[in-house]
């Protein structure tokens, strides 16, 4: 019996126009912009609803910019490695590419180390998310959607560290049998990290700036 | 794509970089100015949406991506914009599922 291949992983499609792989990955994004999108909204809600007065700014609920801005730096800094990584397979330079996506991985990792001890931090200062409706010195509203927000962000990192890892441990093996597909794959992994990247980008200054 | 059209997309991803880092640096360097907070959420949204627009672009290839990509993105962005604007109508006082029939 033969295995059943599935059609259009490297031809584009000639309906759509792009791979079966990439038109996926699109339409999880898309629903992903939902996901993340309905809590923003909440977040909007809960802020218009809240009053100004009674909303503190990430630095008067006792967020660290220094430490956001950073970890938004690594994070951009891990795009781009993500990026090149696949540029170098393009190249057919290997070598470039591990070291790009190892780079992409321990990127993603510091984050989550940083957020670690950001969250480590609030919690034993007694910080946790909200248990009622805020007042002038109480932010735990705002933390309940820190917490919430940023939980849900760093799973999703998480939830790209790990097929990043199997991709150079494991998936690395296609590279000789297939590497246009293989290609493809980092094409689509790349696409997914980006997006969690993209996701930090609003939440840096909803969060810790405004 | 030959390896002299990669090197050009190389340039460009270190471009796109630097172009986000001194995005961000900006973005926290305005909100360090004393501004009131509509004018402050209006201009930090700016530069996050200029710093998505640039990964979205070119990290994710959408400057040169199919029509399909860009047709599906844009029905998702309406939705996402709906989402964004109904507490609004919370705000305004309206709430036509409220209270619950029946």
């Amino acid at each position: 019996m033969s295995a059943i291949e599935l059609p259009y992983q490297t031809e584009p499609h000639p309906v759509t126009g792009v791979t079966s792989g990439k038109l996926g990955i699109w339409l999880f994004l898309a629903s992903e912009v939902m996901l993340f999108g309905s809590l923003f909204s909440s977040y909007v809600l809960l802020r218009v609803g809240t009053g100004q007065e009674f909303w503190p700014t990430g630095v008067e609920a006792g967020l660290s910019v220094p430490i956001g801005t950073f970890n938004t730096l690594v994070l951009i800094g891990s795009s781009v490695t993500m990026v090149m990584s696949w540029a170098s397979l393009k190249m057919n330079k290997l070598g470039a590419f591990k070291a790009y996506l190892g780079t992409t991985i321990g990127l993603g990792t510091l984050f989550l180390v940083v957020k670690g001890f950001e969250w480590s931090a609030k919690f034993s200062h007694g910080v946790f998310p909200a248990v009622g409706w805020p007042t002038a010195t109480d932010p735990s509203t705002f933390y309940a959607l820190y917490y919430t927000l940023t939980g849900l962000h760093a799973l999703h990192v998480l939830l790209g560290i790990l097929p990043n890892l199997w991709l150079l441990v494991f998936g690395i093996a296609m590279w000789k049998t297939d590497p246009e597909r293989f290609t493809g794959r980092i094409e689509i992994a790349g696409l997914y990290w980006h997006f969690v990247d993209l996701v930090w980008i609003f939440l840096f200054p909803v969060l810790y700036l405004l | 794509m030959d390896e002299a059209e990669v090197r050009e997309h190389i340039r460009t991803y270190v471009l796109v970089f630097s172009a986000l880092a001194v995005l961000t640096v900006v973005t926290v360097g305005i909100s360090y100015i004393d501004l009131a907070t509509g004018p402050a959420i209006a201009l930090a949204m700016a530069v996050a949406l200029v710093k998505a627009g640039l990964v979205a672009g070119f990290f994710m290839h959408l400057v040169s991506e199919n029509r399909v990509i860009h047709w599906m993105l844009l029905l998702c962005f309406a939705f996402f914009v709906f989402l964004m604007f109904l507490p609004l109508g919370t705000h305004l006082g309206i709430h036509p599922l409220w209270p619950p029939s029946g």
